[in-house]
């Protein structure tokens, strides 16, 4: 049951209150401020994918009039086996610190291996091609196939996956789960299919580079500016990684031109952090857009196999889902994702999955909405949408008569709690789209996908100023329109105007501890938080007016912005405007760790034609449909929805990181790393289906990921029913088409 | 080495003068190419001498055998002319693929000309359209056929000193009409696979007298393909005298495989391109005629 059933507010669809700022250019992003006194850094780059650093003289650069400090990996303390975080955010420092900056190997192209601050961007670059590096190239492996291979050079002789001590191999993890019996479900049903489909490492393609600026004063303090999804994790790496107490790091966040993961991390902030402590003057990064293609962590590419068995009927009873994930040079910990989460939407009481994650010379992964789930997905809803051809029945009513509800256990063993994968798939079965006849030469997909969503740390400060508005503090970057919402619930509880009401991203000194905005957590935990502030706001004025009244607490109701009982009333107003007198500011704060987080499921349409002769695909038409629990504010839910159906018709038909044979990446920028761009798609419609999740006081469940998880297999099927042959590899690009239907 | 000098001339013979003294000059006429170079650092001007200002550079003129084209005349200007976009709807179409809105407010033809890249959108437009550039230098002026232009990527046939000033097309009859298609992945904002510009001559049955398909991105240049000309003059432009040509210019392709495309992808779509082009070229002389 939710605490709240009804609501005034929330459901509207407010203007965000940063967009102003944004639409008018003031509003200030990763590269926008500058500090007094500033000077500019620059980052060495290796120019191998597999090498052994002989050594580094970097005597020449800092004899340069202008140059101030250079620093290498050996300014960095050892990462030693220790970890970061906890639970599915742990992150051992062995596996972020080379990221940062390598020491005594390069294991992928572009990887940093010195740096150099100066008094001008462009003497900064001058003096980083005098800092002489001397290298023992290595042969270099950047296929994972290959990497698995005998022949294969190793790239970390001292590391063994749990289980398999024997030597070193690229294996960084292998992880299987087993349910019920499921060779002998196998043996028991009428059909079986088995298939391999395949992704390649993508990037998550975000527009806003990364941009730091950094200040360390006489007493070591650190003054950190950059743009990132998390301040507080910046803080917490940056901190580990240069050996800073992290008391010691303050951190602001800017506003955020994208993320998606990808900036739930740091790259550029522990360098200028360094070189700002070496030259005593604050150190100003930005990465061009070459580099935040080379040395930032893509998505992990996959190979799955998938293999399903079902009754004539249409009962699922068996599934075996194998996943092979890409985890570049490092361990970016991919494995385990598909392996729990694989068949997580369907009702299965035999299966066994197994990811696996491979080293490569290539940079190491990091998160990408949903991370791994789109890829592993790809597989095993097209193979669900192969296996209903065969028993000949439609794709969404053999999804229907499969799919998870309450009471269901997934791989990963606890029972599903309320959740609406099934009013999805009834949404979209009625759907006007889905009713629509397929028009001539095109071809329909359809594709379900499950996230599981984060719940994590959050906290929210809340300020009643003395003209009856209100400041709303959390420390979670806004990416998708969060302070809309958390001013909406603020506004929910409180019953005051929304635009009375003014969100704000406050440093990591000024406000509780928040994790990172990501795992689609901000609207419902940091929201969470903000919710029980303003409840302990109407407590407080219901107090106040109570004593006023000279009347027992307990007797006074809090309606319409207003304080109650009997004939009397005091306004939020009043309350705010005589805060002094009546028992001083108004000022209250809420942490939690929030236990509410539930899963989300997402039902997409797609329509496409396929240009026979040219290979090219057009998407005609695309429908989301999914379960936000409850939509705080429905426009900025649709936002997430097409932007998360956007990237992934861009990963199906044409997004691929391409590697030449000396591991250097071959389209390192938006030219030939081909993101779709507005004209490549149609206006894609959205159905919010609101299944409440009964944790959550106002019924939120996490939206911004599932929507990236459903369109790659329901493009590749839409593109196989319209042109003809079956393609199992992405991208779905118009030479591959052509390709195929040469070989036909 | 970094651009110490920028200069805006407002005469020819003062621009002359400015790329024939002796300093490391690039001309700039929108910079939608040289200014990306200079970020990348794969050019290095000493001096960068600005043509938007010089009135023969920008102007764009009309007369009855002829049209002429500001060497520096931006894309915005020529597609917002009014004669040049319906004499020649193919040279335009190619100019409006060029980048996106803000980049067709600066970027010039002769521009997209000189930069010299394989896969230039106008370039195959221009060569099926018979355009001929117009150039002055040190020596005095003198005229070139563009597809002679083009030596190879990024590299074009003017001499140390010398401008492209003009590109001038001949008027086409109502019976002539070009086409430009190209295969980009994108809709936008992205780079030919292949390109294919015709101009077609029909005669009032029908019949084609002239015909010149210019293939571009599946060479180191533009290509004029003649046997695809020739495969169609004195035809009624049927499935076999189209294939012929097809064939043709399979033949004259010669890509290679790169990130942007395999070598048989380019091959096989630049055909397909050509039948493509010549049908809407022939269905554009109809509708003007009919
Ligand atoms: C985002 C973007 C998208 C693009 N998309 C496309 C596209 O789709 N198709 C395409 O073909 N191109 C594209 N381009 C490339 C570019 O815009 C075109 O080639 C454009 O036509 C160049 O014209 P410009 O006037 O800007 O050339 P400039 O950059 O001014 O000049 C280009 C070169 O020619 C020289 N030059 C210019 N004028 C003269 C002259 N009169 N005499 C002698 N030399 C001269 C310059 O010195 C320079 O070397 C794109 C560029 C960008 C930045």
């Amino acid at each position: 049951m939710n605490a709240y059933q009804e609501f005034s507010i929330i459901g509207s669809r407010p203007v965000r209150p940063d967009g102003l700022d944004k639409v008018t250019g003031r509003a200030r992003y990763g590269a926008d401020l500058n500090m007094q006194g500033q000077i500019y850094g620059h980052i060495v780059r290796s120019p191998h994918a597999h090498a052994v650093i002989q050594s580094i003289d970097c005597s020449q650069a800092l004899a340069m009039e202008g140059v101030l400090a250079v620093m290498t990996g050996e300014d960095l303390p050892e990462p030693g086996d220790s970890v970061l975080g906890s639970g599915e955010g742990a992150i051992a420092l062995k596996d972020l610190s080379p990221m940062v900056m390598s020491r005594g190997k390069v294991l992928f192209h572009s990887q940093g291996v010195a740096a150099v601050a100066a008094t001008s961007p462009e003497l900064a670059s001058q003096a980083a091609a005098l800092i002489e590096v001397s290298y023992q190239v290595l042969p270099a492996v950047t296929d994972m196939h290959e990497a698995l291979s005998a022949e294969a050079p190793i790239l970390h002789e001292d590391r063994f996956p749990d289980g398999f001590p024997e030597e070193p191999t690229n294996l960084a993890a292998h992880i299987s789960l087993e349910v019920g019996e499921p060779d002998a479900a196998f043996e028991s049903a009428d059909v079986v299919i088995e298939q391999t489909y395949s992704v390649p490492m993508c990037h998550q393609g975000y527009i806003e580079p990364h941009a730091c600026v950094a200040r360390v004063d006489a007493a070591g303090r650190v003054d950190l500016w950059c743009s990132t999804q998390g301040h507080f994790t910046v803080a917490q790496y940056t901190a580990a990684l240069t050996g800073i107490d992290v008391g010691k790091v303050k951190v602001t966040a800017s506003e955020i031109g994208g993320g998606f993961g990808g900036k739930t991390t740091v790259y550029l902030e522990p360098v200028a952090v360094v070189l700002a402590q070496k030259a005593g003057r604050p150190v100003k990064m930005i990465m061009d857009r070459g580099d935040v293609f080379r040395v930032t962590g893509p998505a992990p590419g996959a190979q799955t196999r998938v293999k399903l068995g079902a009754m004539r009927d249409g009962q699922l009873v068996a599934a075996e889902v194998e996943c092979v994930m890409d985890t570049g040079a490092y361990n970016g910990n991919p494995a385990g994702i598909p392996a729990f989460m694989a068949t997580a939407c369907y009702k299965l009481t035999n299966a066994r999955s197994t990811g696996r994650a491979v080293y490569t010379n290539k940079p190491k992964i990091h998160a990408y909405r949903a991370p791994s789930v789109p890829q592993v997905t790809l597989g095993v809803e097209l193979a669900m949408t192969e296996l209903a051809a065969e028993l000949e029945m439609d794709p969404l009513a053999f999804r229907l008569k499969n799919a998870v509800e309450e009471g269901d256990a997934n791989m990963m063993g606890a029972p599903y709690n309320r959740i609406g994968l099934r009013e999805c798939l009834e949404v979209a079965s009625a759907h006007a789209h889905y009713k629509a006849p397929v028009a001539e030469g095109e071809g329909r997909g359809v594709a379900a996908g499950y996230w599981i969503n984060a719940g994590l740390q959050s906290s929210a400060t809340l300020n009643v100023l003395s003209d009856g508005h209100l400041s709303i503090l959390t420390g979670s970057p806004d990416i998708g329109g969060s302070r809309a919402s958390m001013a909406l619930m603020a506004a929910e509880v409180l019953g005051i105007p929304f635009d009375h009401i003014h969100p704000q991203i406050a440093a990591t000194d000024a406000v509780g501890h928040c994790d990172v905005t990501g795992g689609s957590r901000t609207t419902l935990a940091t929201g969470q938080a903000v919710i029980q502030a303003a409840e302990q706001c109407v407590a407080e004025m219901c107090r106040r007016a109570a004593a006023e009244w000279e009347v027992e607490a307990g007797v006074v109701t809090w309606s319409q912005g207003a304080a109650h009982y009997g004939e009397h009333s005091l306004t939020f107003e009043a309350l705010a405007r005589r805060a002094g007198t009546m028992g001083g500011p108004l000022t209250f704060s809420s942490s939690l760790t929030a236990s509410s987080a539930a899963p989300s499921f997402g039902v997409h349409i797609c329509d496409a034609k396929v240009d026979q002769e040219t290979g090219r695909t057009t998407i005609t038409r695309y429908t989301v449909i999914q379960d936000a629990g409850k939509a705080i504010h429905p426009a900025y839910v649709e936002g997430q929805m097409q932007g998360g159906a956007a990237q992934g018709i861009g990963w199906a038909l044409n997004e691929e990181y391409l590697y030449d044979e000396n591991g250097a990446l071959e389209n390192p920028g938006f030219l030939d790393y081909r993101i779709p761009v507005a004209s490549d798609l149609p206006f894609i419609d959205t159905v919010i289906v609101e299944v409440p999740n009964p944790l959550h006081p106002f019924g939120v469940k996490g939206v911004g990921e599932v929507p990236i998880v459903p369109p790659m297999p329901a493009v590749a099927e839409a593109v196989y029913r319209s042109a003809g042959v079956r393609m199992r590899d992405m991208p779905l690009n118009p030479p591959k088409i052509v390709a195929a239907l040469q070989e036909r | 080495m970094s651009i110490q000098e920028f200069v805006a001339p407002h005469s020819l013979s003062e621009a002359k003068g400015l790329l024939s003294d002796g300093a490391m000059a690039s001309v700039l006429a929108g910079g939608t190419d040289l200014l990306v170079g200079v970020r990348l650092g794969t050019r290095s001007p000493e001096r960068v001498v600005d043509l938007k200002h010089i009135p023969e550079l920008t102007a764009i003129h009309v007369d009855a055998e002829s049209v002429r084209i500001g060497a520096a005349a931006s894309a915005f200007s020529i597609l917002h002319d009014s004669d040049v976009p319906s004499c020649f709807p193919g040279l335009a179409e190619a100019l409006d693929l060029i980048g996106s809105t803000q980049i067709q407010g600066r970027c010039s033809a002769g521009g997209n000309l000189c930069n010299a890249s394989p896969a230039a959108d106008s370039i195959p437009a221009l060569i099926a359209n018979d355009a001929q550039c117009l150039i002055t230098g040190p020596a005095g002026d003198h005229q070139m056929r563009v597809e002679d232009f083009v030596l190879g990527p990024g590299k074009n046939a003017l001499k140390e000193g010398e401008l492209l000033v003009a590109l001038i097309l001949p008027r086409p009859s109502s019976q002539t009409a070009d086409a430009y298609l190209r295969l980009t992945p994108r809709t936008e904002m992205d780079i030919a696979v292949a390109g294919v510009g015709v101009s077609l001559t029909l005669d009032g049955e029908g019949t084609c007298t002239a015909a010149r398909v210019s293939i571009g991105a599946v060479a180191p240049t533009a290509l004029l393909v003649e046997a695809a000309g020739a495969a169609l003059v004195g035809t009624q432009l049927d499935a076999t005298a189209i294939e012929a040509a097809v064939a043709a210019t399979r033949e004259a392709a010669c890509p290679i495989s790169d990130k942007r495309g395999t070598a048989e992808y380019r091959t096989h779509v630049v055909g397909v391109l050509v039948a493509r082009a010549v049908a809407q070229a022939q269905a554009r002389i109809v509708e003007t005629s009919s």
